[in-house]
């Protein structure tokens, strides 16, 4: 959570492009997206279904079936997508952890829940399996899991879903990695669980200084927890900025659609939600110019045959869209 | 556990009674009586002497509680057919080959079955995988009392290596197991790689390669542990097909082994020697599901064999 004062850099991702091929075609499921991530931060990356964020977080490990077609991914100046599978496993697990969406399907259901979470220390570290399991019964005190010692002899379906998603946490941080991608980490739970799930991110994050790339479409998640917000539409990013700056100084219409459309607690409850109408392109055959034009309520000629440049309103915030080219009309609406 | 194995248990050996009272029916009611073979005319009043012997004079019900006795102290008397040796002991000179002729096929079967699933599920719609199932389709539609043919035929009457109509060596149990064992190789191969494909796809196997597990690590210790349940499943049944497929394979290879006796006690109407291999291969078979349901317990914890004492 410390923002500007120990500004390392971790994670920096540039143009980066994933597709799969398909029996009907290529999908392009990423297509030029860039972000930084620094060390401690939580970044969120929202967007809604389809819009590539689940496969952007999986490339950055490699776990997509096919390689990143282009741009780069660097680790502490390393790049990973040149590294060969060798070298990919030793990073996994060591350097970046994952959470995964479904902690009902996500854990092997023949295997100790301890072996689970151990089995990742004896891979990276010199270690003999006492002292593993030691660290693993840590590990599981951390992440809120009450008698450890005897619940690392246990099965995963002897735990509820909020406890195998802590359990999930355990398995990804036991190596101390200093990125944990969260791929959704709360969609399957219920609502308190979900609470519970976030409180104990920012805990961990407190604790151990990890950075946290959280993946959501749920922008309730994302104010609790994120210091920048990455929004991406079809397979771009749209707008990035810090928290502060998407929620309330956002500059595309497609962020501002987003935030219509999600009910507030503390807000005008008079207000009607307005949701943002339409559906994504189809991804096998993306539009050349703004991919948003087609449900854009302030689109324009240029939106559909140019795809809009990229543009900084200040050094942490950017957009892409042709409202902030000074030729376009000035918009009011806009973060009303 | 030990009171699941006790109730096991019992369960077993009603089971057994079942059997055993049903082939005893079977034998009784159809046409025919083992005194009729011998065709050398034989007096009334020998034949009324031999059906003393045998107590098959006496009412049925009388003769099935002797046949219980029988069962359970595994005493059987005298063979009808072969009148001067027991029907325990023929049988206890046969078992041993046919068991190890059993055991060896059964490892083979399950050995190369499950290696040949794995290697065509890794090699996904590659050669190794067409040829693998290429294989498996043969073994499985090929009778193996034909591909023991085809063995003596190609392979034992062109290579000294494999000797054919003898009984020693662990050489000579090569290509009997090896025609016995295809048809379960290929059943085990098609279950555990079409498994292993839906194994692989699992959420938990993306978890443990975000680990950075190595690939033999995931493949053995996180998928096959899971593809293999349902074959394990299957095993008793291969089991049983494996150790009543070796009468006839037993035959074609001269091995001296149980299932000779089997075959023909049926056609002559052996009764105590029926009864004593229907009750060995039921016993077998009743031991085997036993087993596959203890194992299944262990592999799979989510399979709970007793409730829970808290």
């Amino acid at each position: 959570m410390t923002e500007a004062t120990t500004k390392e850099l971790l994670l920096e991702v540039d143009d980066l492009h994933v597709s799969f091929p398909t029996k009907r075609g290529e999908v392009q499921a990423v297509r030029g997206v860039s972000f930084s991530l620094y060390k401690g931060e939580t970044l969120a990356i929202v967007g809604e279904s389809g819009c590539g964020k689940s496969v952007t977080a999986q490339s950055l490990m490699r776990l997509v079936s096919t390689p990143p077609k282009s741009g780069s991914i660097r680790y502490k100046g390393e790049e990973l997508t040149t590294k060969t599978e060798k070298q990919m496993q030793k990073l996994r697990g060591l350097e970046m952890g994952m959470i995964f969406q479904d902690p009902m399907t996500s854990l092997n259901p023949v295997i100790t829940v301890g072996e689970q979470i151990r089995e990742g220390l004896l891979r990276h570290q010199k270690m003999s399996k006492d002292e593993a399991t030691k660290e693993a019964i840590e590990m599981l005190r951390l992440v809120g899991i009450a008698d450890p010692d005897k619940r690392m002899k246990q099965y995963p379906h002897q735990f509820s879903g909020g406890m195998r998603q802590r359990l999930m946490i355990a398995m990804a941080l036991v190596c101390k990695p200093d990125i944990l991608i969260a791929d959704e980490p709360t969609t399957a739970l219920d609502v308190t669980i979900q609470a519970q799930i976030i409180e104990l991110f920012q805990e961990i994050q407190r604790k151990t200084g990890v950075a946290i790339i959280i993946i959501t479409h749920d922008l309730g998640v994302v104010a609790q927890i994120a210091d920048r917000i990455c929004v991406m539409y079809a397979g771009k990013i749209a707008e990035t900025g810090t928290s502060y700056e998407v929620f309330k100084e956002h500059r595309h219409p497609y962020t501002e659609g987003i935030l219509k459309s999600v009910p507030r607690m503390d807000g005008n409850r008079d207000v009607p939600l307005i949701p943002v109408p339409g559906t994504p392109p189809n991804l096998m055959n993306p539009p050349v110019g703004c991919p948003f034009y087609m449900r854009c309520d302030y689109a324009m000629k240029v939106c559909k045959e140019v795809a809009p440049p990229r543009t900084d309103c200040n050094e942490s915030h950017y957009v892409h869209c042709w409202l902030q080219d000074e030729r376009a009309p000035s918009i009011k609406q806009l973060h009303s | 556990m030990l009171k699941f194995i006790g109730k096991r248990f019992l369960w077993m050996i009603v089971t057994l009674w079942v059997i055993i009272t049903v082939t005893f029916i079977l034998m009784r009611f159809a046409p025919g009586s083992p005194l009729d073979i011998d065709d050398v005319g034989m007096s009334d009043q020998a034949r009324e002497n031999m059906m003393a012997h045998y107590n098959l004079d006496q009412p049925v019900i009388l003769q099935y509680l002797n046949y219980l006795k029988n069962a359970i102290t595994f005493d059987f008397g005298p063979s009808m057919v072969t009148r001067s040796r027991e029907v325990s002991d023929m049988l206890a000179s046969g078992f041993p080959a046919s068991l190890q002729l059993g055991l060896v096929t059964l490892i083979l079967a399950v050995i190369s079955g499950i290696i040949l699933g794995v290697l065509a599920a890794l090699r996904h719609n590659k050669l190794i995988d067409y040829m693998t199932m290429f294989i498996a389709i043969i073994g499985i539609s090929i009778p193996n009392f034909i591909q023991a043919m085809l063995f003596i035929q190609y392979i034992s009457s062109q290579f000294d290596f494999f000797p054919t109509a003898q009984w020693g060596t662990w050489r000579h149990a090569i290509l009997p197991a090896l025609a016995l064992a295809s048809g379960p190789i290929a059943i085990i191969a098609r279950m555990t790689r079409s498994n292993m494909l839906e194994v692989l796809t699992e959420d938990y196997i993306k978890t443990a390669k975000a680990k950075g597990l190595s690939n033999f690590q995931i493949v053995v210790k996180h998928a096959l542990r899971n593809a293999l349940l349902p074959v394990i499943t299957i095993l008793g049944v291969l089991v049983a097909s494996i150790f009543t497929g070796s009468f006839v394979v037993e035959r074609i290879f001269a091995i001296p082994g149980v299932g000779q006796y089997f075959v023909e006690s049926i056609t002559n109407r052996d009764y105590p020697m029926i009864m004593a291999t229907t009750i060995i291969y039921s016993t077998i078979f009743i031991i085997m599901m036993f087993i596959v349901d203890v194992v299944y317990g262990i592999v799979d914890p989510r399979i709970q064999l007793h409730k829970k004492e808290e």
